[in-house]
């Protein structure tokens, strides 16, 4: 393969390199909106049945969130390690730190796996609920609830996948310039942020 | 077709063409040419337009008479749901993005491919997936709940295949997306040497925007349609008042996305009128920044507008007052567009070709779409005729008048350059007309039978109203012929001794028209350097090569 064609349809490897993480930035831009449809109906539905609202989230186990608030920002911070590590020239540092991210990633699926059995006791599951609840306000925010941290935890699943395929792949943990970590890495902290916004709107709306 | 070509010949040494280049199963549905997939793309529209086309022709025989007697009630409802969704999301969406755009963004820009050309690929593959299912959904029981799903009709009481329906359109949008971010990577970081932003052709503006829309909009109806599926299956109710949820909600979700999709479908068919103009009129275009930023412009406005389609829902009437607001700003920016390419044309040597009767045609039609549009975005007004075929009406004359008589300005204006072959001009011309005629037969009469009261997606209506509806179908008819005769001549002049068409029939500016037609398989003959400014009419030399 000549060398210019190695990079086709870039001229050169710096570019493609700065073609990767923009495409990688506008897909992230995409989950964003995707989770925006969730976060816009919550916000309406706390603008206008606020106590409502309130009273529904004071169903959520409060420390259950916080300690898996806690477990993904952890995450997060070793995913970017890795990312400095792999940019280091230290690829078993790099494996390590994706290993420990995904392990910690499967950690906060373990706790919400908890507690949804919890709620499932408690009657809180969409088509149980109805009988727990004063209106149909309480039972919508139970319902975005589950529907807005269900899709969270389909993104960690694809989360933890990807930082698996990443920490196996020898190609990607020596690669200086830390294209595929990175990018795992990105999707990974978008996985936080978009929990850093769950986490308020749901758990803590519930603090009197 | 009249003028030789105006500038210098590639060199003549050129590399196989595209189409040369192999000609096995394996190097088209395997291939990652921009332009080989640009060409799938054209196929498989084409074929969604014909399907979409047969329920639009039951539609229209069905309402023939007042009592609906070709069609059940049930059948009626089916045949317009897969009418609408099938045109939307499977010919309006990808008709210009996919096959113009696919084709001509690279080029235009001096780029040997997309920036992910894998991705491209696998855009099509998905949209073939979705549009397999969609099939499978015509046949397998069909769909009555109209394109909108709107809840709790969706998600409560419709029968038939709605949730096959529902994921069909959640598994398109993917292919959106892709074909959206790989443009946005494509304009951002393939330019050529000397292709500066203030040299980008306004049809890859229009694209740019487009792509934003594809990226940002999609997702949300993606997200409502997973909410809509959730609840027929799992019970979430988020839309159903009786588990829980608000039906309001739906609209606001899918109008979020569906307004914008109105814009998905006109912004690339503005880009293509503004490439047709320019070339007929062989006129730098009047205002070249107002009209790429009004791209931008209809973009980011265009998020802020649907509460309109909800005036009637219950909604407050301050925010329907802000709603009607935006939406008469939004017109701003299209007519700026209007405007800029009359003036253009004014005083200009123009060429009066298929290409440039399609494009006056679709101003025509935009206008008389946009103008009643503004109509529609008066609260009063809008509360007369909503879903009537007012409403029919108007967005006919935006997404067929405009969207798809720009789509096939386009593909006459670049059929020589992506086939390499000339096509009957007089033909085209009379199809050209022919479209415009049926065009305005079809659907004028509905703006008057719903400005007197028909509602839309009704099959049985009162006797007076027939005879309105009658020359509706017959232009519907005369619309079928139109659309019909390309097919006819384009594929004609694709068979053997078919009259080869040189670089740049049209004497028309542009990197595409400095590469030989069909272009060769890296669209160039080494690097192209732009050295000049975008429609630099008269054409001296507006591009030169690696020599700068």
């Amino acid at each position: 393969m000549a060398e210019e064609e190695r990079f086709a349809p870039f001229a050169d490897a710096a570019r493609a390199r700065d073609a990767d993480r923009l495409g990688m930035l506008i897909f992230l831009a995409s989950e964003i909106m995707l989770f925006g449809g969730i976060f816009a109906a919550a916000l309406a539905l706390r603008l206008e049945h606020g106590p409502d609202y309130a009273a529904a989230a004071g169903h959520l186990k409060l420390w259950l969130g916080t300690a898996n608030t806690a477990i993904l920002l952890t995450s997060s911070l070793m995913a970017a390690l890795a990312v400095e590590a792999a940019r280091a020239g230290a690829p078993r540092r790099a494996a390590r730190a994706l290993l420990a991210a995904l392990l910690l990633g499967c950690a906060f699926l373990a706790v919400k796996g908890v507690e949804y059995a919890g709620e499932y006791r408690e009657g809180l599951m969409p088509g149980t609920a109805t009988a727990h609840f004063d209106g149909p306000a309480q039972t919508l925010f139970m319902n975005l609830y589950f529907v807005g941290t269900g899709l969270h935890a389909v993104h960690v699943t694809i989360g933890i996948l990807l930082m698996a395929m990443a920490a196996l792949s020898q190609r990607a943990r020596q690669d200086r310039n830390a294209m595929l970590i990175g990018n795992v890495a990105l999707y990974w902290h978008l996985v936080d942020v978009v929990w850093l916004f769950l986490y308020p709107t749901l758990y803590l709306a519930g603090v009197r | 077709m009249t003028d030789e070509p105006r500038f210098e010949h590639p060199p003549e040494e050129a590399a196989t063409s595209y189409l040369a280049d192999g000609y096995s199963l394996r190097s088209w549905f395997l291939t990652t040419d921009h332009k080989r997939i640009a060409l799938l793309y054209l196929v498989s529209i084409t074929f969604f337009f014909l399907v979409g086309a047969g329920a639009a022709a039951l539609i229209r025989l069905d309402l023939l008479t007042p009592q609906g007697d070709l069609l059940s009630n049930d059948g009626y409802n089916r045949a317009f749901s897969i009418h609408g969704i099938v045109m939307v999301w499977f010919f309006l969406i990808p008709a210009i993005p996919n096959v113009l755009g696919n084709f001509l963004v690279p080029i235009m820009i001096g780029a040997r491919d997309l920036a992910f050309p894998r991705l491209n690929l696998l855009s099509w593959y998905i949209y073939i997936l979705s549009g397999l299912l969609t099939l499978y959904v015509v046949v397998g029981g069909g769909v009555d709940t109209g394109w909108t799903f709107y809840t709790p009709l969706s998600s409560v009481y419709a029968n038939g295949a709605v949730v096959a329906t529902i994921v069909a359109v959640f598994i398109s949008g993917f292919s959106t997306i892709l074909t959206g971010l790989n443009f946005i990577v494509t304009i951002h970081k393939l330019r050529a040497p000397g292709m500066t932003w203030s040299r980008l052709p306004l049809f890859i503006w229009s694209h740019y925007a487009v792509s934003i829309i594809f990226v940002l909009a999609t997702p949300v109806l993606a997200i409502t349609l997973l909410l809509v599926a959730a609840e027929r299956l799992i019970g979430i109710g988020v839309f159903d008042p009786r588990l829980g949820g608000d039906p309001l909600l739906f609209q606001h979700l899918f109008w979020f996305y569906s307004h914008p999709a109105v814009y998905i479908m006109v912004l690339p068919a503005l880009g293509v009128v503004s490439e047709l103009i320019t070339a007929a009129a062989h006129k730098r275009i009047f205002g070249y920044w107002f009209v790429a930023f009004a791209s931008i412009a209809i973009a980011v406005i265009g998020f802020m507008v649907w509460g309109h389609h909800m005036f009637v829902s219950g909604q407050s009437v301050y925010a329907s007052a802000v709603f009607s607001f935006l939406s008469i700003a939004v017109a701003v920016p299209s007519a700026i567009k209007v405007y800029n390419w009359t003036v253009t044309l004014y005083k200009a040597d123009i060429a009066i070709d298929a290409p440039l009767l399609f494009a006056l045609g679709f101003i025509g039609l935009f206008v008389a779409g946009g103008l009643t549009g503004l109509m529609l975005a008066m609260l009063a007004i809008d509360v007369h005729v909503t879903d009537t075929y007012f409403v029919v009406a108007h967005f006919h004359y935006i997404m067929v008048g405009g969207s798809v008589t720009a789509f096939f300005g386009g593909l006459h204006f670049w059929w020589p350059k992506i086939t390499g072959r000339l096509y009957n001009e007089t033909l085209a011309r009379i199809a050209a007309i022919l479209i415009l005629i049926g065009f305005n037969i079809t659907f004028f009469p509905q703006f008057m039978l719903g400005y007197e009261g028909m509602p839309r997606r009704y099959h049985v209506y009162p006797p007076e109203f027939q005879v309105l509806h009658v020359i509706s179908s017959m232009g519907a008819a005369l619309l079928a012929i139109g659309y019909a005769m390309p097919a006819v001549y384009l594929i004609w002049s694709l068979l053997p001794g078919g009259r080869r068409a040189p670089a740049n029939p049209w004497g028309a500016s542009g990197l595409e028209w400095t590469t030989s037609s069909p272009p060769p398989q890296h669209n160039f003959i080494g690097q192209p350097v732009v050295v000049r400014q975008p429609y630099d009419y008269p054409l001296a030399h507006p591009v030169s090569r690696d020599d700068g």
